[in-house]
């Protein structure tokens, strides 16, 4: 396990995002400019979508099923857990519970990427491990919506808000950039099949020079991010601090022992725990600012961005991988 | 030259309103309105939305009568719970007309 952990924190993408946090600690005036940030963001989402599509399009329905079902399942699960734990065990307010259940429900695609990165360096050192699946992107855009409607509509529902208009917020999320990018990336990997992708794989495959330097940025800038909000710790007290570093832990060792069940890979697992344990933070924040205006920004954000994104990437994926190795009986 | 006075209404918001205010300002009349981003700090801190955060500044030139709609709808609508400026000011503008009627 040491090793294993050893082995996560000593590589580029989590040492990059180390070195953000660190530019901002000692107040550096470096930022990735928004332009790049935005340019490599779509970047990643498009070659993470393109390659799962030409994935997907080898993949029987029938491989793809229960993983499909258990991903939906967790969409479903994870904010009514957050949400009930944060209202009756925390006593945080309806609006600030069902705020940050949305984001919960929700899946971080930086961590999903970096969770691939750490399961594809496992199989390096341990070439008996089975490759990861190559339609987990399908998983992903599967997971990013269901769990802000579902805390929304605890919010909604529980909450009397004039300004709540649930199409609206529909529209919010689906013609995100997130979905966009990733769905239509998919669709395009798909239709164009496994010989096409191999003309543009160079540039786009995850495996790749260029996707692992891009991503490397990327983390860097995150790190800046995070490492921004690390100041609203004080502010958001105790028990968000708290719930930010176990429940996701909760989610993702119940994410990979349910993808363990349904058939996924040790890696796939792993993805799959990590998925369940992320907060998002770019679909996640404008749909609950428009549907539950009364929630406290600096909760759901700080908690997202400056507790549960560092503790995946520093420590959660080593321990949904260990998780799904258990499982897998290995 | 010719000018005439005109209000120039400024909203300054979170990036998350920036469709809903400017889709509000079309249906109370104005005939048109110019958004830019930028950056800044205010008294609520925070901003949800896109990362990193921005301000959008939302401007419209209109009639005098309409500038107060504006503000009071902005006032109505968006004060109680999200980061929202708004402001009036007299400016002069030439073709009048482009502003809907005075």
């Amino acid at each position: 396990m040491t090793d294993i952990l050893r082995t996560n924190l000593l590589n580029p993408i989590v040492l990059s995002f180390a070195l953000g946090v660190f530019a901002r600690l000692v107040r550096s005036e470096f930022t990735l400019p928004k332009d790049i940030y935005t340019g490599i963001s779509i970047f990643l989402l498009f070659g993470l979508g393109l390659k799962g599509g030409a994935e997907l399009a080898e993949t029987p329905m029938a491989t793809i099923a229960a993983p499909l079902g258990v991903t939906l399942f967790l969409g479903v699960l994870t904010p009514i857990t957050a949400w009930a734990v944060l209202r009756y065990i925390g006593k945080f307010s309806e609006s600030d519970a069902a705020g940050v259940a949305a984001h919960y429900g929700s899946v971080s695609a930086v961590t999903f990427l970096a969770a691939q990165q750490f399961v594809q360096a496992m199989q390096v050192q341990d070439p008996t491990l089975p490759p990861l699946e190559g339609y987990m992107p399908t998983l992903l855009a599967a997971l990013e919506s269901p769990g802000i409607h579902v805390a929304l509509a605890i919010g909604a529902l529980r909450t009397a808000h004039p300004e709540q208009k649930l199409g609206a917020v529909l529209h919010e999320v689906l013609t995100a950039r997130t979905m966009i990018l990733l769905i239509g990336g998919l669709i395009i990997g798909y239709l164009s099949g496994h010989e096409q992708w191999e003309k543009i794989a160079p540039f786009y495959d995850s495996k790749g020079a260029v996707f692992r330097g891009a991503l490397c940025l990327f983390l860097l800038e995150m790190g800046v991010v995070a490492g921004s909000r690390l100041g609203d710790l004080k502010k958001v007290g105790p028990f968000l601090l708290a719930f930010g570093v176990l429940w996701p832990a909760v989610h993702g060792v119940i994410g990979a022992w349910l993808g363990v069940w349904a058939g996924l890979s040790p890696s796939g697992a792993t993805v799959l725990g990590a998925m369940a344990a992320s907060a998002s933070y770019i679909a996640a924040p404008p749909a609950v600012r428009l549907t539950l205006p009364d929630a406290n920004p600096t909760l759901y954000l700080t908690s997202s961005l400056a507790i549960t994104f560092p503790f995946n990437i520093l420590f959660g994926i080593t321990l949904y991988f260990q998780a799904a190795l258990w499982a897998a009986g290995r | 030259m010719d000018t005439t006075s005109r209000s120039l209404v400024t909203i300054i918001c979170e990036p998350v309103l920036e469709q809903k205010i400017e889709d509000d300002l079309l249906r109370l009349g104005a005939t048109g309105y110019t958004a830019n981003e930028g950056r800044g700090r205010g008294s609520a801190e925070r901003h949800a939305g896109e990362i990193p955060g921005v301000n959008v500044r939302i401007e419209t030139i209109t009639d005098a009568a309409l500038a107060v709609k504006i503000l009071a709808h902005i006032q109505e609508h968006y004060f109680a719970h999200y980061s929202v400026i708004a402001w009036v000011s007299e400016v002069q503008v030439i073709r009048a007309s482009k502003y809907g009627p005075a």
